[in-house]
């Protein structure tokens, strides 16, 4: 396996500013096929931009990326999500008023192909695909690990569902990299744990796995390897252990935690 | 279940098919013709109702399409350029030239969202017809202000719509003729629309309307899906256009004043956005009713009060505005909503319906 091979995602210098605001300053980092990879940082750190430089719904200013041998400078958002990055957002952005299943079911958009003609006609094939999409859908739900009733709208969920649904959409466009932003956000002790377990879940089934999260303990039971952010820069990057004991971290946690 | 249904379809369709004689009987003639413009409307409605039911994009000047679709039969079968094409060819290619114009609205605008992209379509829809308005000189096109007449009716082979029949002792007038034909289009586009918002497109519509970042995140095409919406929205306009055009037999611009193009988005709107029951009756009672009320204005007061005070045209725009209000008021999703549309507001309703114990506990 040659080191590109391994390499599914790598950032070369990017870099991302607001007017004034440096949201990301020159960071590189790769990330190794079948990883959890962790994001982390104090708040304002950059995490959120890189997911949306890497998701293409923000336009890079500076550098470059690579993803599954390709390069991108830019890039519209639909094509990556092709290409087999999926997303969750920090703060949840399910079609609120769609039932659960249906936001899994677009999900699926990317993988099918029925057009006008088949909805029209509803052929064998669209009808084929039709309830193909529906049974995939369903096997999310059960595999995110939500027990509702399908046809519950994605607003009347419990959050800490939502969060899962979200997960289960992201997962239903095939990704080859699941980049997860904060999805511990706002769950109980438990929900945490079940995650954990949900993640380790999908790592195993062959898809890399992109986290921010604030939840170190989480970070650090899960994460072969984490990068840390802060004003914008990468200050450390390894293993969960040597990080934590890195001094430049604990001077961006504790400073950040003082201000 | 099944025969259930069957059997209730059936009634419907005879229903449907017996309600001109039926109007004839109980109100007259003119109101057969009443029911073919609410035919027309009603497609419209459903027309509109692909863009700003189901892909959530606010379009103003949609009446465009309408006209469009009028102009090309106008155009081609009227003694204007002395062309005489058949009904089969002209309306496809009203509507072929309608969905062109879909996407021609359609591509710059893409980024654009809610009140913006309201604007630019508004600004859309009076451009077409200042157009048409002013295409007299140098060349005469359109023949300005004073519009097209003598417009070759709807016919399809030796059959023509325009004319009265008599058939086994009973005479078939064209408005009942119309009544059918119109009756027919309007179920094809009710087709349409069914089995589009239940599909993989429908669902890429009502995902932009919900959350457009969420839906590109997920790899839909946005700009692909929202132009698809543009275009069978506009498609549909140019056929009901042609129609149109060869029932009237006679178009001017003025039929196509940015009034129109509120009164079809009233219909969605009032009927129930996304659901296309609800935009059906839409149509027909914002059809029926000003109608109703034009015939029964006068005489009312002329009864009650012993002469007319109020012209009975600007007191049919009051109640209308009133009644746009109430539904408002009493139902914000529509008369007859989707479900999904229906649920959209009933969070709000219990929201309101807290606010209201609130008040009721406070007041005790
Ligand atoms: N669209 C935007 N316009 C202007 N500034 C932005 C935008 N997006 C992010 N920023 C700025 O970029 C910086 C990094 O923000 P970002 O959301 O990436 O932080 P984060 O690490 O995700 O923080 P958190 O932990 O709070 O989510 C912040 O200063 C933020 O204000
Ligand atoms: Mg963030």
């Amino acid at each position: 396996m040659t080191a590109s091979d391994k390499t599914l995602l790598e950032l070369t210098n990017v870099g991302k500013h607001f007017g004034g605001v440096t949201a990301l300053a020159d960071v590189s980092l790769h990330i190794h096929r079948g990883d959890i990879y962790g994001l982390i940082g104090p708040n304002g750190a950059g995490k959120t931009t890189l997911f949306n430089v890497v998701t293409g719904l923000y336009q890079l200013d500076s550098g470059s990326f690579q993803f599954a041998g390709q390069s991108y400078t830019r890039c519209k958002p639909h094509l990556l999500a092709q290409a087999g990055i999926a997303r969750t957002f920090q703060n949840i952005r399910l079609f609120a008023n769609m039932s659960a299943l249906e936001n899994i079911m677009v999900g699926r958009h990317l993988r099918t192909r029925t057009g006008i003609w088949g909805a029209l006609t509803r052929n064998a094939a669209a009808r084929a695909e039709e309830r193909a999409t529906v049974q995939r859908a369903r096997e999310l739900l059960e595999y995110v690990g939500i027990t509702c009733a399908h046809q519950t709208l994605a607003k009347h969920l419990s959050y800490g569902e939502q969060r899962r649904l979200e997960i289960a959409r992201a997962l239903a466009t095939e990704p080859k990299l699941l980049t997860l932003d904060e999805p511990a956000a706002g769950m109980n002790a438990t929900e945490t744990v079940a995650l954990k377990a949900l993640l380790q879940k999908i790592r195993a089934s062959g898809i890399t796995v992109l986290l921010i999260e604030h939840d170190v303990k989480l970070i650090m039971g899960l994460c072969d390897r984490v990068a840390v952010l802060d004003y914008g820069k990468k200050i450390a990057e390894g293993a969960p252990e040597e990080v934590r004991r890195d001094p430049a971290v604990i001077a961006a946690y504790l400073g950040g935690e003082a201000a | 279940m099944k025969l259930h249904r069957s059997s209730g379809h059936l009634t419907l369709a005879l229903a449907l098919l017996a309600l001109p004689f039926i109007i004839d009987a109980l109100f007259g003639h003119g109101w057969v013709r009443i029911a073919d413009f609410a035919l027309l409307y009603i497609m419209l409605a459903l027309g509109l109702n692909i863009v700003v039911g189901y892909a959530g994009l606010l379009d103003l000047g949609y009446i465009a399409f309408f006209a469009v679709g009028a102009y090309t039969y106008a155009l081609l079968g009227s003694p204007q350029f002395g062309l005489h094409w058949p009904m089969y060819v002209v309306l496809p290619l009203g509507a072929l030239i309608a969905c062109g114009f879909g996407v021609l609205l359609g591509a710059p605008t893409l980024k654009l969202r809610g009140d913006y992209l309201a604007i630019v379509t508004l600004g859309f829809g009076e451009i077409i017809r200042i157009f048409l308005n002013n295409l007299n000189a140098p060349v005469n096109i359109t023949n300005g202000p004073q519009g097209i007449s003598a417009i070759d009716p709807l016919q399809i082979g030796g059959f023509s719509f325009g004319s009265s029949y008599e058939w086994m002792g009973m005479r078939v007038d064209d408005v009942h003729l119309h009544y059918y034909l119109f009756l027919a289009f309007t179920l094809l586009v009710i087709f349409v629309s069914r089995r589009l918002e239940d599909s993989r497109i429908g669902r890429a519509w009502v995902a932009i309307r919900e959350d457009e970042v969420a839906a590109s995140a997920m790899g839909i095409n946005t700009r692909n899906i929202k132009l698809l919406a543009f275009a069978m929205g506009a498609t549909f306009g140019g056929i009901s256009g042609g129609l149109f055009a060869g029932f009237q037999g006679f178009v001017s611009p003025e039929s196509f004043s940015l009034m129109e193009s509120i009164m079809v988005l009233c219909m969605v709107v009032l009927g129930g956005m996304g659901n296309v029951g609800g935009v059906v009756l839409g149509g027909v009672l914002l059809v029926a009713l000003p109608e109703l009320f034009r015939n029964a204005a006068g005489p009312v007061q002329q009864m009650l009060l012993g002469k007319v005070v109020v012209d009975p045209e600007s007191l049919r725009m009051l109640m209308f505005g009133l009644a746009l209000i109430l539904v408002m008021l009493w139902r914000p999703a529509g008369l007859w909503p989707s479900t999904q549309r229906r649920r959209e507001f009933d969070a709000d309703d219990s929201v309101l319906h807290q606010e209201q114990e609130t008040v009721y506990d406070a007041s005790k």
